[in-house]
């Protein structure tokens, strides 16, 4: 166990990051971050793509006046000037389906990945702190969720749900997503709890709670923000899954669902490539510019792996 | 040793005793009667309706005492009985699936291999190389950002549409009945081809970027500067660097076999391929219950039994618990 713990951080997902811990002489070490990112490459291109695509996220419904699902057109209509994305074999407006799928897309990162860091720092946390038979415990039940594929438990959850929302979606991804970073924080915590600061800090008589707070997170920052954008990454890819198999929101739309649509009404044979190509290289792009950001992250806050 | 799997053994049979128990419970307690919701798919006259509704009572156990139901639950699945599909009406469920698994292993093992072993040779050899990382790190991102099924969906278009080279969908062609011919394993193999490659390139990709962070890590490393100020060659520190890298890749694999599994099977739903993936989505058009709690129970003992094989060999890998084994320090 011990001995593959710190490995497993940088296994367990594409790019995920090592710490490199030291306390934290917050105001400097602040510019000299700002510094470095606004000169690397990978995060700025990275974070320019992710907002570009929030932008049409949030605008790109706007400038439709009917809804994803509303049948407005002629069917299988190649992009044209009027339906910029084309539309679907019913008529359906694909533009319109894909920017209000975006907006599901980027619901289900925040809120799926977010409450996956959420738990995973909870238990992180409290396993790598406390020690002893807390850790057990929560160690064994990190490990069971580990090991259970968190699609098929998604898989029969959804089946037996009639009304499925995008946000109930999140909720359930972030139940079961978690597993990896609270062992990583745990790691993390079990290295940190033992230093000199955290020491005093305990000897001052502040409480776990505080001293976690204050004292252990803050020194592990950089690595929980990285952690939560890999979150987000797969909390997308999920839920894309999810839809794609059939057990997407009923109401509404998501990248994911349009897949299934297309796939499910012959677009494929049919050659409508207007129809699957715009949802899936949404997902691609952000998903992969969001790597790609945090690549570059690692750099800034990592001084060994920057590119002089 | 012998802690070390006792230990792994206990995670993995707390965790199918978990699976099974959220097996039994979802549809038990889960808001709504799943009897109800999959009859009211099929609408039919009322006195069927009745006699349907009081057959899946009985199959179900929903009149007995739940403790009971529990009981009766785990007893016949130790006989292997996972229920009767809908879908399929009379066909047991284990029958069902069983006749399935073959294609969904077919795609899935060789993908899983071979993408772990080409991913980790070709990302050792990129890192550090300037021009090849400057390729290679963004196509490998571009790759394991990918969704599987769209990957899917793009080969599917791009050469079996379009191009026409390949097959779009099935197992076999339709024109064949399954034989041990030559024009049948031809056949088979023409459709394994793209679902497959799929499969490999979204894994291919994640390798790759894996093991190129992991050499840069380990080239940074107290050893790796040592061996090169002692003027080791390049190529003896780069081995050195890659043989302690692939185990934290193979500790990957196990941690990502549950995410290859579920993209193994979206991609089979792309390909109208007839494994695993293609049943699931058949049987939730189909609310067919009990296939889908089967097909679940197969992917989790899939995924112990994968995760216990890939403890062993990190064991017989790793030459730290090898001494450990022959009883050293």
């Amino acid at each position: 166990m011990t001995v593959s713990d710190q490995e497993d951080l940088v296994a367990v997902a594409p790019a995920a990051p090592v710490v490199t811990a030291a306390p934290v002489t917050s105001m400097r070490a602040g510019r000299e971050a700002l510094y470095f990112a606004r000169r690397n490459r990978k995060l700025v291109a990275g974070l320019t793509v992710v907002l570009l695509f929030l932008v049409v996220a949030i605008v790109g419904p706007l400038l439709t006046d009917h809804g994803p699902n509303e049948y407005v057109g002629p069917p299988a209509q190649r992009p044209s000037s009027q339906y910029w994305f084309g539309t679907t074999m019913f008529g359906q407006d694909v533009f319109a389906q894909f920017t209000h799928g975006l907006r599901s897309t980027f619901l289900v990162g925040l809120l799926g990945g977010g409450l996956a860091a959420f738990i995973g720092m909870l238990i992180g946390f409290t396993a790598g702190y406390r020690g002893g038979v807390v850790d057990e415990v929560l160690n064994m039940i990190t490990n069971v969720v580990l090991v259970i594929p968190t699609l098929a438990v998604l898989l029969v959850i959804a089946t037996y749900l009639r009304v499925r929302g995008v946000i109930p979606e999140a909720v359930f991804i972030g139940l079961f997503s978690w597993p990896w970073v609270a062992r990583a924080i745990r790691a993390q915590t079990f290295s940190l709890r033992s230093r000199d600061f955290v020491d005093l800090a305990r000897l001052s008589g502040a409480s776990g709670r505080k001293i976690i707070l204050r004292e252990i997170a803050p020194n592990m920052s950089s690595y929980l923000f990285m952690t939560f954008i890999l979150l987000f990454g797969g909390a997308v890819l999920i839920a894309a899954t999810l839809d794609f198999i059939g057990l997407g929101p009923t109401e509404g739309i998501s990248l994911g669902l349009m897949m299934n649509n297309a796939v499910l009404w012959s677009a494929l044979p049919l050659g409508m490539w207007w129809w699957f190509v715009p949802p899936g290289l949404g997902i691609t792009v952000i998903v992969g510019s969001l790597y790609i950001m945090n690549v570059g992250l690692d750099e800034v806050f990592n001084p060994k792996l920057r590119e002089m | 040793m012998r802690r070390y799997f006792g230990r792994k053994l206990l995670i993995y049979a707390v965790t199918f005793f978990v699976a099974v128990t959220v097996d039994w419970m979802i549809p038990r307690f889960m808001p709504g009667d799943p009897i109800q919701t999959m009859l009211s798919r099929a609408s039919l006259r009322p006195e069927a309706n009745q006699a349907l509704q009081a057959y899946y009572t009985n199959v179900f156990g929903l009149d007995l005492p739940v403790w009971r139901q529990y009981l009766n639950f785990w007893t016949a699945l130790l006989h292997g009985d996972l229920g009767v599909s809908i879908w399929l009406f009379p066909q047991p469920v284990t029958k069902v699936i069983m006749r399935a698994i073959p294609y969904t292993l077919a795609l899935l093992v060789p993908a899983i291999l071979l993408s772990w072993f080409a991913g980790n040779k070709f990302g050792a050899y990129a890192a550090r190389r300037k021009w090849l990382d400057n390729t290679v790190l963004p196509v490998g991102y571009v790759l394991t950002a990918t969704p599987y099924m769209w990957l899917g969906i793009l080969l599917a278009w791009l050469l079996a549409t379009v191009a026409g080279i390949f097959p779009i969908a099935g197992g076999y062609s339709f024109a064949l009945e399954p034989a041990w011919s030559w024009a049948f394993i031809g056949s088979l193999l023409r459709h394994w081809f793209l679902p497959f490659a799929s499969l490999f390139l979204v894994g291919f990709g994640g390798w790759a970027i894996g093991m190129r962070n992991m050499i840069i890590y380990e080239l940074e490393a107290d050893y790796a500067h040592y061996l090169e100020s002692l003027g080791a060659p390049r190529r003896l520190v780069r081995r050195y660097a890659f043989r302690n890298a692939l185990l934290p890749q193979l500790t990957g694999l196990a941690l990502q076999l549950g995410v290859i599994v579920a993209g193994a099977l979206v991609t089979e739903i792309v390909f109208s391929y007839p494994g695993l993936g293609y049943l699931v989505l058949q049987a939730i058009n189909n609310q067919d219950f009990f296939l889908i709690q089967g097909a679940f129970l197969f992917i989790i003992v899939g995924v112990l039994l994968a995760n216990f094989l890939v403890d062993v060999v990190y064991v017989m890998v790793d030459p730290r618990t090898r001494t450990g084994m022959r009883g050293g320090s």
